[in-house]
């Protein structure tokens, strides 16, 4: 066993310190059965209660997870398609154009976006509401849902969609049976990644709500502009405990697959 | 009885599965193919032969309807085929890389072709089975790929390719990826599956030993050109020019101005004051008229003492010798520096053996040992 050095101890405790204390007094604050914020009055988990009941959170939240999965659904399969045509299309009038622009909203700052969509809709007299935010949130998230893919796509061997034109799939065909299957994972993680962006995004979905639709980053924004209250504590830690969980599910899952892999290769290589 | 040889590209009537009419392939200002013809007949297995970027690859792919013909055309039993989509052929490809899908199952992979054309579960089951059978995979079909080793993928390759019954299979470099031994095996159960199955196999390979055991037929090929398309013997023994006899294994080649002796008989001059060597050719050649005279190594004999009778005869002394094990090849260098290399199987052990480094040698050939080359 390596033992750690007396430097690793301390750059590992810095680490952790500046990851994670603020989250923890957050956490540790939630259970403050006080209304003042940082004064320590005893456990309690009424705080959560009163979360429940707050209906302009749960809409809020019901609105945020709707926008979420909507648009990071169209943002997969648009920004799929743009990789495809990007990695597979050849050359082809305004590809070098295409491919510099697909990527120029990934630096663009947000404001800039959200300012741009405001006044597209306006102008072309969208309301806004729920729908303009899912647009705006497949805007920005299709370019990195295109980034993740088409890394993925230029790894690809190409042969095994030419593999599979030759065996007689249609280009459709060896799309769907070939080269889906195989990207797959890029594409649950281009979905995932658009989800997350659309879940914390505040200032895009600031420019392009309406009245009738408040997502749950802008609810948590504006309360506590009023002052930071216990209940907003709660929300935050059940938020970092759906991330936490999530996190770990996924790294598990990628886990347990390489094992399984690594025992079917050394069982192949038993059998030869 | 005599058995018949095949040898349809002998027999005027016979017609060619595959037709290459003045294929041009340019790749921007880049010559591929440059204005090739060519005829593959049905159920040849026919090896395309070249170093790496001579154009064998683009040929099959050609074939295979991934690339298309800049200028000219191929016929495909008859047919131009310009046009019609990979998808569409009937001609299937065994991929260098293999090119297997890692999310299927062997027994589905070698399904894949079946499916795109009929829904008869029981039919493509039945054909899946045979040709599990063929390639002697029948414990496997259960696995992914990455589950079997190299030598039981390219089966499945093989296999995966055969499926539709394809009229002509293109193999790019099958057994690249092999091993040696395993190489030397696969090769045989190749063309034993090519006899069973009577399908026409074309093969790309850049090793010159794998296309003289496979093949009826081999295309050596150069820069987009066909040098010369022969069998196997043909190929080594009676090469049309010296990049051919240099391109198949090792050989000898002596350079100079030739002179009739004879009928069919002439003497190269190959360096001045030295006794010019003798050689029978078919081909004939004016008088003066710059030749080659490619000799192989296995033709030199090595002797010890100056032997009686041998049509030409040269004196040097050993410069290096390659042993092999069950050959060793002799360098003897010539007064002048010409280097002679003579092969001559190790029929005794090595402690036996009477020659070795710096002795005086002289090596010799009959006059029809050689072919006499005009370019």
């Amino acid at each position: 066993m390596n033992r750690l050095s007396p430097f690793n101890v301390v750059s590992l405790t810095l680490g952790f310190v500046f990851l994670y204390v603020p989250m923890l007094i957050l956490v540790i604050y939630s259970f403050n059965a006080s209304k003042l914020v940082t004064v320590w009055a005893g456990f309690s988990t009424k705080w959560y209660g009163e979360l429940l009941s707050n209906e302009a959170f749960l809409d809020a939240a019901w609105v945020t997870l709707r926008v979420a999965v909507i648009s990071s659904t169209i943002a997969t399969v648009l920004g799929t398609m743009a990789a495809y045509v990007l990695v597979r299309g050849g050359r082809f009038f305004g590809r070098t154009l295409f491919s510099g622009m697909i990527y120029a909203p990934l630096v663009m700052p947000e404001v800039i976006t959200g300012l741009s969509l405001l006044l597209l809709f306006i102008g072309i007299g969208l309301d806004r509401g729920v729908l303009t935010i899912v647009l705006a949130h497949t805007t920005f998230s299709m370019c990195f849902v295109s980034v993740v893919v088409s890394s993925r796509l230029m790894t690809f061997d190409r042969s095994l969609e030419e593999a599979a034109l030759d065996l007689g799939a249609s280009p459709v065909d060896s799309f769907r049976l070939v080269t889906l299957p195989i990207i797959a994972p890029a594409v649950i993680s281009g979905w995932l990644l658009a989800f997350t962006l659309s879940l914390d995004d505040l200032v895009i979905a600031s420019f392009t709500s309406g009245p009738s639709a408040t997502t749950l980053p802008m609810k948590i924004w504006s309360s506590v502009r009023l002052g930071v209250s216990p209940e907003i504590n709660a929300l935050s830690t059940i938020m970092i405990g759906l991330v936490t969980i999530g996190v770990i599910t996924a790294s598990l899952s990628t886990k347990h697959a390489a094992l399984r892999a690594k025992r079917d290769e050394q069982a192949a290589a038993r059998a030869t | 009885m005599a058995e018949t040889v095949f040898a349809p590209w002998d027999v005027p009537t016979a017609e060619p599965i595959i037709r290459f009419r003045n294929v041009t392939k340019r790749f921007g200002t880049f010559v591929a193919i440059d204005d090739l013809t060519l005829d593959i007949y049905p159920q040849e297995f026919f090896a395309l032969l070249g170093p790496s970027g001579c154009g064998k690859t683009t040929m099959m792919r050609m074939l295979a309807g991934f690339e298309n013909p800049t200028e000219g055309f191929i016929e495909l039993a008859g047919k131009d085929i310009a046009g019609v989509p990979a998808n569409k052929r009937a001609v299937n490809m065994m991929f260098q890389s293999y090119a297997l899908f890692p999310h299927l199952s062997i027994w589905d992979n070698i399904a894949f072709g079946l499916r795109r054309e009929t829904s008869d579960k029981a039919a493509i089951s039945a054909r899946v089975e045979e040709m599990l059978k063929l390639t002697r995979l029948e414990k496997l079909a259960r696995r992914k790929p990455h589950q079997i080793s190299g030598g039981q993928r390219q089966r499945v390759a093989l296999a995966r390719s055969l499926a539709k019954a394809p009229k002509l299979l293109l193999l790019d470099e099958p057994l690249g990826a092999l091993d040696a031994k395993l190489r030397e095996a696969t090769q045989f159960e190749l063309m034993d599956i090519q006899e069973k199955t009577g399908t026409t196999f074309v093969i790309v390979t850049h090793d010159q030993e794998e296309a003289m055991t496979v093949a009826s037929r081999i295309a050596v090929m150069d820069e987009g050109r066909i040098m010369q398309v022969a069998t196997p013997d043909r190929i080594y023994e009676a090469p049309a020019s010296v990049y051919v006899a240099d391109f198949i294994g090792d050989v000898n080649i002596l350079t100079g101005t030739v002179t009739a002796t004879g009928a069919d008989t002439y003497a190269l001059t190959w360096k001045e004051g030295a006794a010019p060597v003798t050689a029978v050719s078919e081909t004939t050649f004016a008088e003066g008229q710059q030749a080659h005279l490619a000799v192989r190594p296995e033709k030199v004999a090595i002797h010890t003492t100056k032997p009686d009778d041998v049509d030409n005869l040269l004196e040097g002394k050993v410069l290096d010798i390659a042993y092999l094990g069950n050959l060793s090849t002799y360098h003897v260098e010539l007064p002048g520096g010409q280097i002679i290399k003579a092969q001559t199987a190790n029929t005794r052990r090595l402690s036996r053996r009477s020659i070795t480094w710096e002795d005086p040698v002289w090596v010799g050939w009959t006059k029809t040992a050689g072919v006499l080359l005009g370019a």
